[in-house]
């Protein structure tokens, strides 16, 4: 493996998505992230899919080190918010050389519902992962989220909720999946406080996750 | 050196009523004085100074105010507690409010885990040589002081403070603490220490044991062979406790002032001798008040006047700057659970916040120090861990303002507005709490269980045995510890 792979590897693994970011060791201060070593690849033409492939490995050995309580969710979601914002330059060029990549994922907090921490770190943990998050952000309405569904091609949609009253909102746009014929090429995955496995059964989502890692490994399963 | 940890002290009474204490002390001492059947104690007091009365239960010792506080001038307000490992000294200075935490008491009863289900035994010398390997393990245990009673056939009156002392020393590099079943034994336990320190003058530059002395019985009475004691480390010039352990109800009044005027008095008086004997000994203020049950008047040290009580010794030690040896962490409950969590945290929490440089009786101790428990003081390690994050002085400094508002600012502008990442720099630097170890997620508690995994993961850690040659000198050369061969230990 070339040495900018290496140091991929090596900053994915620190968390350091960008030379301005701080990281955890005073020693990498102001060395290039991720995002500036990826750029650097794609200008010596070293393949799109051998970065990508640098990311996984780097994500495994970060699972690694959890496993092994070395490392905490902090820095898994570091790792994960460094790999996501190199992906945004990469994707174009996978895309363009035919690399299969993952699916896309659409994920939001429901209509009438600010709440997104939850929202926000799901997202993190998939883009590390590897998928094409789509984040429509939160308050967001059945059609914004049916129309990138259909616009994107998407696999899968993420729906979270914290109110009682906003979780209602997940039965609409499951129902505006069907009215647009649209709901069996999706798999929907609904998360949050108040939520439960019987009331996605009952609303007809395909999964119930009770927290970020749930939600990683239940799209890994449905895949 | 440990690093302990120093806190911002609570002041739970005020500079009046700490001199109130002191007048009612005095006036113990020089009006009531103390009951004494130690000839050579009378000796040394009425050579000195104090006054001798004859009383009908026996000679009274009544010590004026001038020669009280020539003592106390004279006890110094810095000792170190030397180690085998130097790392683990303990430079104790009676006016920095250092804390650090020592297991403590000679339990009879040794409780074990086993199988889903406790198991109540005698403890043997391997058990107190499992238990001072434990001490070593554990991040939060400062020094140890011996906490199993070894009660093998082969242990006597005459084999056992060489025996309990040599176990200690050599399965735990950080300071060894105990009393001395018999005073006549000190010449070889010093011995002993001599040949661990590398000789007589390294151990007095590095005093990596030292000697409780509880040379009271409360009310005021010195105890002839515990005063004897007393006399003998006092004059090896090796630190010494002198301690005092009235129950507040029964042997003392049950009034945080009549318990901390009485307590007060017999701990002087301790450190008087000590002081007569040989003006400069390096001598802790030993305070271990309890109060009494309603239900059954056993020792309690886990009602809300034992925090009390032992929060008031700090202060007055603090104020005679002499180190202070406390207690805290002893729960009322025989077992592990709810109700010994809840009595060791309240004591730990409230004890170390007024800032003892010595807090004994930290780990593992269970039914009023009747009982030890090494998995207990496994759970107990991990409650000091917590107390001590939560005594933390702050670190707001301006630098630090600065760069918090760096650091909100960063995240505002980031599209998760999360502040997560921000975590792993103190996260490593030590500064944030990574999470109770035993805790559960589920339905079920597992906190025994997962204590008892992190117990058998520390029984399999190294054991920092003494160099061999020095060990086989040493078992060779001190009278009583051949049996630590024939025992295989």
């Amino acid at each position: 493996m070339s040495e900018i792979l290496e140091n991929i590897k090596t900053m994915v693994i620190q968390g350091k998505p960008t030379q301005e970011d701080e990281g955890y060791d005073d020693g990498l201060i102001g060395k290039p992230g991720v995002v500036e070593l990826t750029e650097s690849a794609l200008e010596d033409s070293i393949p799109p899919k051998e970065i990508l492939d640098a990311f996984s490995d780097a994500m495994e050995e970060v699972g690694r080190k959890y496993d092994e309580q070395e490392y905490f969710i902090p820095d898994m979601l570091a790792s994960a918010e460094a790999v996501g914002s190199a992906m945004e330059i990469l994707e174009p060029y996978l895309l363009q050389a035919g690399t299969e990549m993952k699916e896309v994922f659409v994920i939001a907090t429901v209509k009438g519902d600010l709440h997104d921490i939850g929202k926000n770190i799901v997202s993190l943990m998939l883009k590390g992962a590897g998928y094409r998050v789509r984040d429509l952000g939160s308050d967001v309405g059945a059609d914004s989220i049916c129309d990138t569904v259909e616009q994107e091609d998407a696999s899968f949609i993420g729906l979270s909720a914290l109110l009682t009253s906003t979780m209602q909102e997940m039965s609409v746009i499951i129902q505006e999946l069907e009215s647009r014929g649209i709901r069996k090429k999706v798999k929907v995955l609904v998360g949050g406080a108040p939520l439960s496995a019987e009331f996605a059964e009952k609303i007809g989502a395909d999964a119930y996750c009770e927290d970020a890692f749930e939600a990683l490994k239940t799209t890994e399963e449905l895949r | 050196m440990r690093k302990g940890i120093i806190v911002e002290p609570t002041e739970r009474l005020s500079i009046d009523q700490i001199k109130l204490i002191d007048r009612a002390s005095v006036e113990i001492l020089e009006e009531i004085g103390l009951f004494c059947s130690n000839e050579e104690a009378l000796e040394i007091f009425n050579s000195n100074g104090a006054k001798i009365e004859t009383a009908k239960e026996g000679s009274l010792v009544k010590i004026p105010e001038k020669i009280l506080r020539d003592a106390i001038e004279k006890a110094p307000e810095h000792v170190l507690l030397g180690a085998r490992d130097p790392e683990n000294q303990l430079p104790l200075d009676a006016m920095v409010p250092r804390v650090y935490y020592v297991s403590g008491a000679e339990a009879n009863e040794l409780l074990e885990y086993r199988d889903g289900s406790f198991h109540r035994k005698h403890g043997k010398m391997a058990d107190l040589a499992d238990s001072a390997h434990l001490a070593e393990h554990l991040d939060n245990l400062d020094a140890f002081i011996r906490n199993v009673n070894i009660q093998n056939e082969e242990v006597t009156d005459e084999n056992k403070d060489v025996l309990k002392f040599f176990l200690s020393l050599d399965n735990c590099t950080k300071h060894v603490m105990a009393g001395l079943t018999r005073g006549d034994s000190l010449d070889e336990v010093l011995a002993l220490a001599s040949h661990v320190a590398g000789g007589e003058e390294e151990l007095r530059n590095n005093p990596l044991i030292s000697f409780i002395c509880c040379m009271v019985k409360s009310p005021l009475q010195f105890v002839d062979d515990t005063t004897s004691t007393l006399i003998a480390v006092a004059r090896s010039g090796m630190p010494l406790v002198t301690s005092s352990s009235p129950q507040g109800g029964s042997t003392a009044p049950i009034t945080e002032e009549g318990m901390l005027a009485q307590i007060n008095s017999e701990i002087l008086a301790g450190i008087v001798l000590s002081q007569m004997v040989r003006p400069g000994t390096p001598v802790l203020y030993g305070s271990v008040p309890t109060r009494a049950r309603l239900d059954d008047l056993l020792d309690s040290y886990a009602l809300p006047e034992f925090g009390q009580y032992n929060v008031g010794c700090v202060q007055l030690a603090r104020y005679y700057r002499i180190p202070c040896y406390s207690t805290a962490g002893v729960a009322d409950s025989k077992i592990p659970g709810v109700q010994a969590a809840m009595e060791k945290l309240l004591s730990y929490l409230y004890v170390t916040a007024s800032g003892p440089q010595y807090l004994h009786y930290a780990f593992g101790l269970l039914n009023h120090t009747a009982t030890f428990c090494p998995l207990q003081a496994v759970l107990d390690d991990a409650q000091i861990d917590i107390v001590k994050r939560i005594l933390w002085q702050p670190t707001i400094t301006d630098e630090r303002v600065r760069d918090a508002i760096q650091q909100i600012q960063q995240v505002m502008g980031s599209s998760t507005r999360l502040f997560a990442r921000h975590i792993r720099k103190s996260m490593r630097a030590g500064e944030v709490y990574p999470g109770y170890p035993f805790g559960s997620k589920g339905d079920e508690d597992e906190t025994i269980e997962k204590a008892a995994q992190r117990l058998e993961k520390i029984r399999g850690l190294e054991k920092k045995t003494m160099e061999p040659s020095i060990r086989e000198r040493i078992i060779k050369d001190i009278k009583g510890l051949h049996i630590i061969k024939e025992k295989g230990l």
